[in-house]
C-alpha cells in the first residue's frame, strides 16, 4: 500500500467544482498552506470551505477568495478579533459575494468526528438558548436541555502532518495537531501534505496519532516559515 | 441601552488576574480564555495548577521568549507558548470532549455582559455591521462544561454603559452558567437568589457599586476590599 503522490499538483487535481473542503489547521499552525495554495492554482469554483478561521492566520485562503473560489464557509472564527479590521472574508460577507455559517468549536468538530465514526447526528449541551440553537430540535436529558447537531461530511480533506509512512500512518507536532485528524476521518479523500515522509515500519505502532486506514493521498512538502501572528 | 454612569477608580487588569488566580485551588484544571484571562497565568508560578489550552493541550507554559518561539506551539490566540514537564498533546476534537465532558474545574473568560441569572454574552456585539457571525471560538462549550465559570471584565463600558444586567442585551454565549465575576471594581457571587457583592474596590462602597450594576445586588454581611 503505497499512497505518496509526487507532486502537490496531483493530489488535488481532482477536486470538482461545488466540492466540500475541509481544511486544518487552526489560525497559522498546523495549516495545510501548501495544498490550499494548490487547491487555489486547481481553480475548482463554488467550494464549500470547513475551516476554522477564513484567512485570518492562515493567510492561504485569501487566495481561494481573491479568485472567487468559494461560495460558502462553515467556520469557526472568521473575523479579526477587532472589529475595527475587515478581513477580506467579512468584505466579501458583507457584500453578500459568500455565505456564513459559525459554529461553536467543540460542536464543530464534534460534527467532523461523527461524520467519520458512523453517528448521524448527537445531542450536545452547547449552544443551547443562543443563536447557534435556532432552527435545531432540543431535547431533555436527565432535566437538561441539549441540542441536535448533525455529523458535517466533507468530500475532502486538506491537512497538515509531521511525519507519516507510504501506509499513510500519521504523527502530528504539538499543537499542530487541532482540527486534523478528525477532519481526515470526517472526508471521503483526505489528503496530507507532510513535513517528512518515513519507510514503512519506522513509525512506533503505539504512537501513531492518525491511522493510515484514514489517509488517501501524502504528499511531501517543505516545512513553511510562518510568523505566529494573526495581526497580519 | 441603559444611560451612562458615573466613573469610578477600580484596579487594572494585572490585579483582576490576581484574584482570579487566588480563587483557583491548588490540584485543578483550568482554561483560560483569550484577553484579560491569559494575565492569570502571571500570577500562578509555584502553584499546582495545569491549564489547557483548547487547541489541545494539557500543562501549557508561559509565553515564549523570541528565541523559544515554535511555530508548532500556540495558545487559543495564536501567541507562541511553551510547555511544562508533564504536558501532553492532543487534537481538537479530544480537547472539547474534555470540555464538555467536565473536566475543566475552572474557566475564566472575558465577556461584555452578564445577566443576574448568570448568563453571558462575549461573542457578538450587535450594530457592529456583522450580523448573527462572530468568533464563537471555545467560549460556548468552555461556558456549559466547566465546573465554575469565572467571567472578567470592566464593570462598565468605555460609554459608560453598564455591563452587569437583568437581562444580556447582546447574543448570548450561553445560559445559567456564570459563577463568579471579577471586575474593576468589585467581585459578584452569581447564585440561585440572584448576584451577591462580596468584595469592593480600594475606597469604593457597595452604594458605589450598585450605582453601576443594573440588578439588585445582595450586600454580604462580611463585605471587605478585594484580596490580593
Amino acid at each position: 500500500m503505497n499512497k505518496i503522490y509526487e507532486s502537490v499538483s496531483e493530489t488535488v487535481a481532482d477536486i470538482p467544482d461545488n466540492a466540500v473542503v475541509a481544511i486544518g489547521g487552526f489560525f497559522t499552525c498546523g495549516n495545510p498552506g501548501t495544498l490550499i495554495d494548490a487547491l487555489a492554482v486547481h481553480g475548482a469554483k463554488k467550494l464549500t470551505l470547513i475551516t476554522q478561521s477564513m484567512g485570518v492566520g492562515n493567510w492561504e485562503i485569501n487566495h481561494l477568495l481573491e479568485n472567487k473560489q468559494v461560495s460558502k464557509a462553515i467556520c469557526n472564527y472568521p473575523f479579526y478579533r477587532s472589529a475595527s479590521k475587515i478581513s477580506l472574508f467579512e468584505k466579501m460577507l458583507r457584500n453578500g459575494d459568500v455565505e456564513c455559517e459559525v459554529s461553536p468549536m467543540g460542536t464543530f468538530i464534534e460534527r467532523l468526528r461523527a461524520a467519520g465514526a458512523g453517528i448521524p447526528a448527537f445531542y450536545t449541551p452547547t449552544g443551547v438558548g443562543t443563536v447557534v440553537a435556532k432552527g435545531k430540535e432540543t431535547r431533555v436529558f436527565n432535566g437538561s436541555e441539549y441540542l441536535l447537531e448533525e455529523a458535517l461530511k466533507p468530500d475532502f480533506a486538506l491537512i497538515h502532518a509531521y511525519k507519516a509512512d507510504p501506509m499513510g500512518n500519521i504523527i502530528f507536532r504539538k499543537t499542530a495537531q487541532n482540527y486534523n485528524p478528525e477532519m481526515a476521518k470526517a472526508a471521503t479523500v483526505a489528503i496530507a501534505e507532510v513535513e517528512e515522509i518515513v519507510e514503512t515500519g519506522d513509525l512506533d505502532p503505539d504512537c501513531i496519532h492518525l491511522p493510515g486506514i484514514y489517509v488517501q493521498r501524502i504528499v511531501r512538502v517543505p516545512r513553511k516559515d510562518v510568523v505566529i501572528s494573526i495581526d497580519d | 441601552m441603559t444611560t451612562e454612569v458615573k466613573r469610578f477608580e477600580g484596579i487594572p487588569r494585572e490585579l483582576m488576574a490576581l484574584r482570579i488566580a487566588n480563587e483557583i485551588p491548588d490540584g485543578s484544571y483550568a482554561n483560560l480564555g483569550i484577553g484579560i484571562p491569559t494575565l492569570v497565568s502571571n500570577w500562578v508560578e509555584g502553584r499546582d495548577i495545569v491549564f489547557e489550552s483548547e487547541i489541545g493541550m494539557l500543562n501549557t507554559g508561559p509565553l515564549a521568549e523570541p528565541e523559544e518561539e515554535d511555530a508548532d506551539l500556540i495558545n487559543a490566540g495564536c501567541q507562541p507558548i511553551t510547555e511544562l514537564p508533564g504536558a501532553c498533546y492532543f487534537s481538537d476534537c479530544e480537547s472539547f470532549a474534555m470540555i464538555r465532558g467536565g473536566y475543566m474545574d475552572v474557566a475564566v473568560l472575558g465577556a461584555f455582559q452578564v445577566s443576574e441569572k448568570g448568563d453571558f454574552a462575549g461573542w457578538n456585539i450587535p450594530g457592529s455591521g456583522r450580523g448573527d457571525i462572530g468568533g464563537i471560538g471555545g467560549s460556548m462549550d468552555l461556558g456549559v462544561g466547566a465546573k465554575k465559570l469565572i467571567i472578567v471584565m470592566e464593570h462598565v463600558t468605555n460609554n459608560g454603559e453598564m455591563r452587569i444586567l437583568k437581562e444580556c442585551t447582546y447574543p448570548l454565549t450561553a445560559k445559567s452558567c456564570v459563577d463568579l465575576i471579577v471586575t474593576d471594581l468589585a467581585v459578584i457571587k452569581v447564585e440561585e437568589d440572584g448576584l451577591h457583592l462580596i468584595e469592593v474596590a480600594p475606597g469604593l462602597t457597595a452604594v458605589d457599586i450598585q450605582s453601576v450594576t443594573e440588578p439588585v445586588l445582595s450586600v454580604s454581611p462580611d463585605l471587605t476590599e478585594i484580596e490580593l
